[in-house]
């Protein structure tokens, strides 16, 4: 078998990794005759064989997938390159640059091993956050935070667009409008750190965007949390999320569709979470019909 | 108890940890000193406070504790590593056995103590099979999709098949969490199963409360799952207590579905869920897990599942720390009597790769272990975790001379999965029974 060098790591290693030899049989590679039902699912599955083991290409797109994974979490947010994205945004919102904070986690390692620095500003940074309102008995409705994660990568890529899209159905037709705070950006931190920046700068509601924990097969899901008058130490109950937005995934319209949809209602319940549901109609289909596939007709 | 744990980054973050290398060999010392009696007079969390302390009191065997109780902690090593410790013995000794005993003698072994012991101790269930038997290997199919779209999990689920796993339970983690689409997801399987008669159990690993709620509105459910913990406090957070569980298992038990067996309960732990929920009372994590075993043995499960590297570095920080953990706790496990299987994974933000995979695998396979999972490369792309694939489940098979269960492993045979030879070959092409369901889908994709 012979793969050419990838000269670049990432897209085009995974082509040619694609590409591979088309004939692989009489290497001691035996194929699996049901690599049709690869239509159904992202799932590995028909990898065919080497013996009994994982054949030379499926390996080594798996130790691809997982080094786009590893990157994701460890390759930093490149902070000024999104601020540059986010000037671009057609709202305003983007005009103003976004306020640099960080959290206790000092480094990577240290945010990995404790959750709970993540989740609170450093002293600096909450200087700096509380030094930047400019009227602080007037509260804002909604500040957006950005948040790196556990995927610089799912910020990078997605906060942008998806601010775009949110923004332009927020403040459209004939609902109450809602007044934004400037955006920030915050290093090494959990979604709860929200929490604590949408009270300093008294936020009626915080939208944090963060990068959630990569899959291999989506290294760049982008989390939304809803939280209705953050305040620092609120736990999960007290939040509503929305998951997995990424090109691949949820699309940013549909992201924003929801985001809107439980900003009204946590607006009108006066509260988020647990309390908060997502009640538009889906489908209703019995669980006997529901249950046929291609395996039992 | 904490300070002679081995050091791992969840008793650091809950501040239990030992404050060097000396202060932890110097606890392992005294905890070497203790005797095991001690574990009856002083509870760790106290039995007024905690229905799992009062659990594991009240159902205590003094009659095959006898046989240990002049023993200390040290001692116990000494004893189950020797050649007094026969299989029978452990069996009868297992009831007398406390949680706190296993954690605590587990921090003075070795991983080739834990592998050892752990080999020595039989654990056999059954439902349409039998688990647990020497020189059986079983595996947990889990076609998991993002979307529970139906004919990828199906897709997942014939792969599976195809690569011979399937025997300890086809289980699913639904992605939309109601009753609703669990019921549908049971009888995706329960069509499978009847229909290809494959001996084999299915579950949906959903709250107990919505499998309860399923088997009153007729749903085929074979086994109830739950997420359990070692501590009352960590169960309320996962929204169940004893009585839930009890409830759950004689509904499952009066559909008497199991064909050769009436162990209905599935259940996943794993390290650092209590620390997680806020309630781990000051205990370090270990320990919290052997007690979780105690609430597992109440209900007499099929499978017991330590989960053990899912949680992420914050708990379990690398491969090093994985590795150790999934060998105590299937020793733990296996000491309380339980069938214990092992969700051999890792998540992509903590320090470890497929070769830590590999050598927690084969280091279980070694020790007996019940069962692991099976899932297509290795890639949950609903859990977005990496667990043992099919192709790892051959792999340790055939390195280890293991097999499938019994008669799981002749339904493969019957089915021309595997070549009618000694070990596990497969064969080169679909069988009869699965060709004209794929003759029927279109080449084209």
């Amino acid at each position: 078998m012979k793969y050419e060098q990838a000269d670049i790591p990432g897209k085009e290693a995974r082509e040619l990794v694609a590409v591979g030899p088309a004939a692989i049989e009489g290497l001691g590679v035996t194929r699996n005759p049901w690599e049709k039902l690869r239509r159904f699912t992202d799932a590995r599955i028909a990898q065919g064989r080497s013996g009994v083991s994982t054949p030379t290409r499926a390996l080594l797109e798996f130790q691809l997938a997982h080094a786009e994974a590893i990157d994701a979490v460890h390759v930093p947010l490149d902070i000024d390159s999104l601020q540059q994205r986010l000037s671009e945004l057609t709202h305003e919102v983007g005009r103003v640059n976004a306020l640099r904070l960080r959290s206790q986690a000092i480094d990577r390692m240290t945010y990995l091993q404790r959750p709970d620095l993540g989740r609170v500003l450093d002293e600096e940074s909450r200087q700096r956050l509380v030094s930047s309102r400019v009227n602080p008995q007037s509260a804002v409705d909604l500040a957006l935070v950005i948040v790196d994660g556990l995927s610089s990568r799912a910020v990078q890529d997605n906060a942008a667009p998806f601010i775009e899209c949110l923004c332009s159905r927020l403040n459209n037709g004939d609902h109450e409008p809602f007044s934004l705070a400037g955006l920030s950006m915050v290093e090494q931190g959990r979604v709860a750190i929200g929490d604590s920046i949408g009270e300093l700068i008294n936020a009626r509601c915080v939208l944090v965007m963060i990068g959630e924990r990569p899959g291999l097969s989506s290294p760049d899901s982008l989390g939304l949390y809803l939280t209705w008058a953050p305040r620092h130490g609120l736990r999960d109950s007290r939040r509503n999320c929305i998951s997995n937005v990424r090109p691949a995934g949820l699309s940013y319209d549909e992201a924003a569709e929801r985001a809107v949809y439980l900003l009204r209602q946590a607006r009108k319940l006066n509260t988020s979470g647990v309390a908060l549901k997502d009640r538009r109609q889906s489908p209703v289909v019995s669980a006997d019909k529901a249950a046929q596939n291609f395996l039992v007709k | 108890m904490a300070k002679a744990s081995v050091a791992r980054s969840g008793d650091r973050l809950a501040g239990v940890i030992a404050d060097s290398s000396q202060e932890r060999a110097a606890a392992q010392m005294v905890l070497a000193e203790l005797p095991l009696r001690a574990f009856l007079n002083e509870m760790l969390i106290p039995y007024e406070e905690d229905e799992v302390s009062r659990l594991i009191v009240d159902t205590h065997d003094a009659k095959a504790f006898s046989a240990i109780s002049h023993l200390t902690v040290g001692d116990f090593r000494d004893w189950l590593l020797s050649d007094l410790a026969t299989s029978d013995v452990l069996t009868q000794v297992s009831t007398g056995i406390t949680p706190e005993m296993a954690a605590a003698v587990c921090k003075l072994m070795r991983n080739q103590d834990l592998i050892l012991v752990a080999k020595k101790c039989k654990v056999v269930t059954a439902f349409r099979n039998t688990i647990g038997l020497p020189g059986r290997l079983s595996t947990r199919l889990q076609p998991n999709h993002p979307t529970d779209d139906r004919n990828g999990i199906a897709a997942s689920m014939l792969d599976g098949l195809l690569y011979g796993s399937g025997d300890a339970v086809i289980g699913i983690n639904p992605a939309t969490d109601n009753v609703e689409q669990a019921i549908m997801l049971m009888r995706l399987m329960d069509d499978v199963i009847q229909g290809y008669g494959i001996p084999t159990q299915s579950c949906v690993l959903t709250h107990v409360t919505n499998t309860l709620e399923a088997i009153e509105a007729g749903a085929p459910v074979d086994l109830v799952f739950q997420s359990i913990g070692g501590t009352e406090a960590t169960n309320q957070s996962f929204g169940f207590n004893l009585d839930t569980l009890a409830e759950a298992r004689s509904a499952a038990l009066s559909l008497n579905r199991g064909s050769i067996g009436n162990n209905v309960m599935y259940f996943e732990t794993g390290q650092g869920s209590s620390l997680s929920a806020g309630a781990n009372h000051d205990l370090d994590q270990q320990t919290c897990e052997a007690r979780a075993y105690a609430v597992a043995r109440r209900f007499s499960p099929l499978l017991v599942n330590t989960v053990v590297g899912f949680i992420g570095p914050e708990y379990l920080f690398n491969g090093r720390e994985i590795i150790r953990a999934g060998l105590e706790d299937h020793f733990c496990g296996k000491l309380l009597g339980l069938p214990m299987g092992c969700d051999v994974c890792y998540t992509n933000h903590a320090e470890a790769d497929q070769n830590d995979m590999d050598n927690l695998l084969t280091l279980l396979g070694v020790a007996g272990c019940n069962f692991i999972m099976g899932i297509p490369g290795s890639d949950d792309i609903m859990l977005n975790y990496q667990t043992t694939s099919f192709h790892d489940a051959l792999y340790a098979r055939r390195v280890l001379g293991l097999n499938p269960a019994p008669e799981f492993e002749r339904w493969l045979r019957e089915a021309n999965i595997f070549m009618d030879v000694p070990g596990t070959v497969l064969e080169n092409h679909v069988p009869d029974i699965f060709r004209q369901q794929l003759n029927s889908l279109s080449e084209a994709s």
